[in-house]
């Protein structure tokens, strides 16, 4: 970080900016910023890879099928009802 | 994602008349997301499975008093957020009191500068490096966890995430800039041992 204060009051932006929310002129300020400054750069980008890393391991969620079976037997569900539409 | 468009008007007509098989369907398309939030809300899995059972029963038992025009993945996601919130009570009385509107700044640390943005794929993949995500997730405090499951893991709108608490959006927001952060810190204090293994190890 170059100043320590300068680049703390970019840190406050960046969810805006990941999230596509950050008004226009404060988009430019910290776009210049981030060609001049490694750290923030890396701050930027690892803080969207760690969001990307939360994100994918929802993508694969599964319901064990223990699990499943226990969730339809307690709402009575374990009839016919699932797969009579299947 | 489960999303309102997910859910016809048709449908939503059915499960308010009592129709079982439209519960059912609910049910199926919704359970691995609401397990999935409760287990990493609790970070246990007999009471995530609780969670998930206490919630499509609290679920059914409301459905006459559902308003039509109001969001389905909302009235969902309400039932089971509450659900988790009140287990975590019953389990850590004593901490919550403390947690629940936990909106300071906690200090001002300087973030952690790591260079993992290369980091490949199949590290993250790992048995170890899943373990710590959800380590990091557990060391948040409540009001943050919350807020960054329903908004970035189960990717909810702030809106969606802020009716679901019945906070503001802003609230939302800076909840949601805090978790993000202590995170990614947290994520980066881990890639530095590794990265720092890798070299010694060649």
């Amino acid at each position: 970080m170059d100043e320590h204060g300068h680049c703390k009051d970019y840190l406050k932006n960046f969810c805006d900016f990941i999230d596509g929310e950050l008004p226009a002129e404060l988009c430019e300020q910290l776009k210049a910023h981030l060609a001049e400054c490694t750290n923030c750069t890396i701050i930027l980008e690892t803080l969207k890879r760690t969001i990307n890393i939360y994100q994918s391991t929802a993508e694969s969620e599964r319901l064990p099928e223990d699990v499943h079976s226990r969730l339809l037997a307690r709402l009575k569900l374990d009839d016919d009802w699932i797969t009579k539409g299947s | 994602m489960i999303e309102d468009k997910d859910f016809s008007p048709d449908f939503i007509d059915r499960l308010t008349a009592g129709d079982r098989a439209a519960f059912a369907e609910l049910v199926e398309k919704t359970s691995p997301r609401i397990y999935g939030l409760a287990l990493r809300m609790l970070s246990n899995e007999q009471d995530a499975e609780d969670v998930l059972q206490e919630t499509y029963l609290k679920a059914y038992k409301a459905i006459p008093d559902f308003e039509k025009r109001s969001s389905l993945t909302t009235w969902l996601y309400r039932i089971a957020a509450n659900e988790a919130l009140m287990m975590i009570r019953k389990k850590k009385p004593l901490q919550q009191s403390v947690e629940l509107d936990d909106d300071n700044d906690e200090g001002e640390a300087q973030p952690e500068i790591v260079d993992w943005r290369y980091l490949p794929e199949k590290e993250l993949a790992s048995i170890e490096t899943r373990r710590m995500l959800q380590e990091a997730i557990d060391r948040l405090s409540t009001a943050l966890r919350i807020v960054f499951l329903l908004r970035d893991v189960q990717g909810l709108s702030v809106k969606e995430t802020a009716d679901i608490l019945g906070v503001n959006e802003n609230v939302v927001k800076t909840r949601l800039v805090r978790a993000r952060l202590k995170l990614r810190d947290d994520l980066s204090g881990y890639f530095r041992e590794r990265l720092v293994s890798e070299v010694q190890n060649g």
